[in-house]
């Protein structure tokens, strides 16, 4: 069987500009595959390749063995895609949204209700609404409402979740879990980290290059042993005192915290007693687990 | 309901939900044309003329009793040559005409505010054929065709055509391809198994008939209220219109696939489109008036051609053969537009 989506070598240039270098990726028939990276990463262009918006200017992308250039047409109907903003008719009602996507390809919106119930079920209660009225996360339901009426077996989802209240996002993530029971291969972008644990697998993008595939957790098994979290109640004052270190490779603020990279001599609680001496007496260092942020952080420090 | 018939409906929805753009553009054509047709009108009426005379004779009341009957002329009457000068000034009057006798013989001059000299000209022109109607020369017999009248409106209306023609489709139609392409609707449109010229001809179709509605009203009030002489040619008037409709559609599709905001849209069809028809076509300035190489620009510009080629049909009433070479330079310049503009919205970035 072909894989969902193959793609080897994609470079893509606008102008003086790589958007992607070279990228190599696959996904497994029924897999929910995460794209993570930050914005300006290359998502979206390759996004726009993997659509058939936009062709490649070297390398191959195949989605269930189709090619996105030569078979285009073909594909157009297997795939559904979603763009980074919810593309809908603002003037246009919910429910004209909806039946205006589905004739397009073809469909009744009937045929295909029990794929979308789950998710069109909260928007039925206002079919008059107009679309450009509706909430981040409203906007969001009917926009995959109408990317998946016509049961496509690939789902393109490009930064589903910007620009959506928490809830909703969490939400979000248990729909595209719905949908992958039922066999739809699905292709999500995400600039938040904290999401790439909802996915099978990832893929981190960075300056048009993919820096690692793996499942979430092979990839944060990865990470250095030596993380630390590090609390005081100046900062800044940490920070660069812990940046001068020589013992540590890397240290960045991360939520309230700062998180510190030692090398093999880094020991916790010899800095934390050598910081308290200097005069920050409140000054904290213990052991972090990492997460896919820290990930990120290492795999671009490394590629430096 | 076939894809097809659902995109009209869609793009149906988007031109009447649009309130505001709706009246604009319905409101506009029938604005413009009796803005034109009847308040600004490049006639001169009702000039207002008084008359310095120093002895009142046979010949004398004969040239005043002219000047009160005239249509023209607004005879505000006698006065004496010292506030003659004084009328003048504050605009009580626009000439002066002073009548001479002496000797027997009446010598007359004409004293004319020349501020604005499109009025001056012309009274003065009104003026002198008044007075020299009282000499016993044989009179020049002046006929006007097509324009008996010389109405101004007859000018305007092709030229006023060409105009809206330009605006409504070529602005309305590459704000409305840019605005998907700004929401993004446009790559949803593409990745669908529609075809994309189907995409875009469709897109096409409700300024087409909007268009025409337009037409249709301009028609009206230009054959009703500006009085416009009616005739079988108005057949070929419609199907002239139609093909520059067609044409002013794919310089508006052309534009859209170039532009990637709905301002810049706007401002390329404007300034681009817009400035050189009011300017370039003949509407206001005549072309035989140009410098030679805004001639030479102006036979790019389709409501050059369009304007010229409506004069011929509705104010002279020509037969169709004697604009062939018109409509067969607007065709071509519509096939060129629309296979560029196919072209360029085909292709893959």
């Amino acid at each position: 069987m072909n894989k969902a989506i193959e793609i080897s070598e994609v470079s893509k240039s606008y102008g003086y500009i790589h958007a992607l270098d070279r990228v190599n990726f696959t996904v497994e028939q029924g897999e929910l595959f995460g794209l993570i990276g930050p914005d300006g990463a290359g998502k979206s262009s390759l996004y726009r390749i993997i659509a058939t918006l936009s062709a490649p200017d070297s390398g191959t992308a195949t989605v269930n063995g189709m090619d996105v250039v030569r078979d285009y047409r073909k594909l157009r109907k297997r795939i559904g895609y979603m763009p980074e903003k919810f593309s809908l008719y603002q003037d246009m009602t919910v429910a004209e949204n909806m039946a205006f996507f589905s004739s397009l390809f073809g469909v009744s919106a009937k045929e295909n209700y029990d794929l979308i119930a789950p998710i069109f079920s909260q928007l039925e209660k206002f079919p008059d609404r107009m679309a450009g009225a509706l909430s981040g996360g409203m906007k969001q339901k009917l926009a995959l409402s109408c990317a998946l009426i016509h049961r496509p077996e690939v789902l393109l989802l490009d930064e589903p979740t910007t620009g959506v209240d928490a809830v909703s996002r969490s939400e979000f993530w248990d729909m595209l879990a719905t949908l992958r029971e039922k066999g739809i291969t699905i292709l999500v972008s995400t600039s938040y980290m904290d999401e790439a644990t909802r996915c099978e697998r990832i893929a981190m993008i960075n300056n048009g290059r993919i820096l690692a595939v793996d499942t979430p957790s092979a990839l944060i098994n990865r990470l250095d042993e030596n993380l630390y979290n590090a609390v005081a109640t100046d900062m800044f004052g940490l920070l660069s005192r812990l940046r001068s270190n020589p013992d540590v490779i890397d240290c960045y603020t991360f939520g309230a915290t700062l998180h510190v990279v030692g090398n093999d001599n880094f020991s916790a609680g010899q800095v934390e007693e050598a910081l308290k001496k200097t005069g920050m007496e409140d000054v904290r260092i213990y052991h972090a687990t990492g997460t896919i942020e820290d990930l990120f952080i290492k795999q671009i420090r490394d590629g430096k | 309901m076939s894809i097809l018939q659902s995109l009209i409906k869609k793009e149906a929805l988007h031109v009447f939900r649009d309130r505001r753009t709706m009246v604009i553009t319905l409101l506009m054509p029938v604005l413009l044309l009796l803005l034109f047709g009847f308040a600004i009108s490049t006639e001169v009426n009702n000039v207002n003329v008084v008359a310095v005379v120093d002895r009142h004779t046979d010949e004398t009341r004969e040239i005043i009793e002219r000047f009160s009957v005239n249509p023209y002329i607004t005879f505000k009457g006698v006065t004496d040559n010292s506030n003659a000068d004084n009328l003048l000034r504050t605009g009580t009057t626009d000439a002066v005409v002073v009548l001479k006798t002496s000797n027997g013989r009446l010598s007359t001059q004409i004293i004319v505010d020349a501020s604005n000299t499109t009025v001056a000209q012309a009274s003065t022109a009104y003026i002198r054929g008044i007075i020299s109607g009282s000499d016993m020369m044989s009179p020049v017999l002046t006929q006007t065709l097509y324009n008996p009248q010389l109405k101004s409106a007859y000018n305007f209306v092709p030229g006023i055509m060409g105009m809206i023609f330009i605006l409504i489709c070529a602005i309305m139609t590459s704000v409305s391809i840019v605005s998907e392409k700004e929401n993004g609707t446009m790559d949803l449109l593409l990745v669908s198994p529609v075809r994309p010229g189907t995409v875009i001809l469709v897109k096409l179709i409700p300024y087409f008939i909007l268009s025409c509605t337009i037409l249709a009203v301009m028609l009206i009030i230009s054959y009703t209220v500006l009085e416009l002489p009616l005739s079988s040619s108005i057949i070929n008037v419609i199907l002239l219109s139609i093909i520059y409709i067609i044409l002013s559609l794919s310089i508006g599709l052309l534009v859209s696939t170039v532009v990637d905001t709905q301002l810049t849209a706007l401002i390329v069809s404007a300034v681009v489109f817009m400035l050189p028809v009011i300017m370039l076509s003949g509407m206001i300035f005549p072309i035989d008036n140009m410098p030679v190489v805004l001639q030479w620009l102006s036979c790019i510009i389709p409501a050059r051609w369009y304007t010229a080629a409506m004069r011929k049909l509705m104010i002279q009433q020509l037969e169709i053969n004697y604009v062939l070479q018109e409509i067969s330079i607007l065709l071509s310049m519509t096939g060129l537009l629309l296979l560029f503009a196919l072209k360029k919205f085909n292709t893959r970035k």
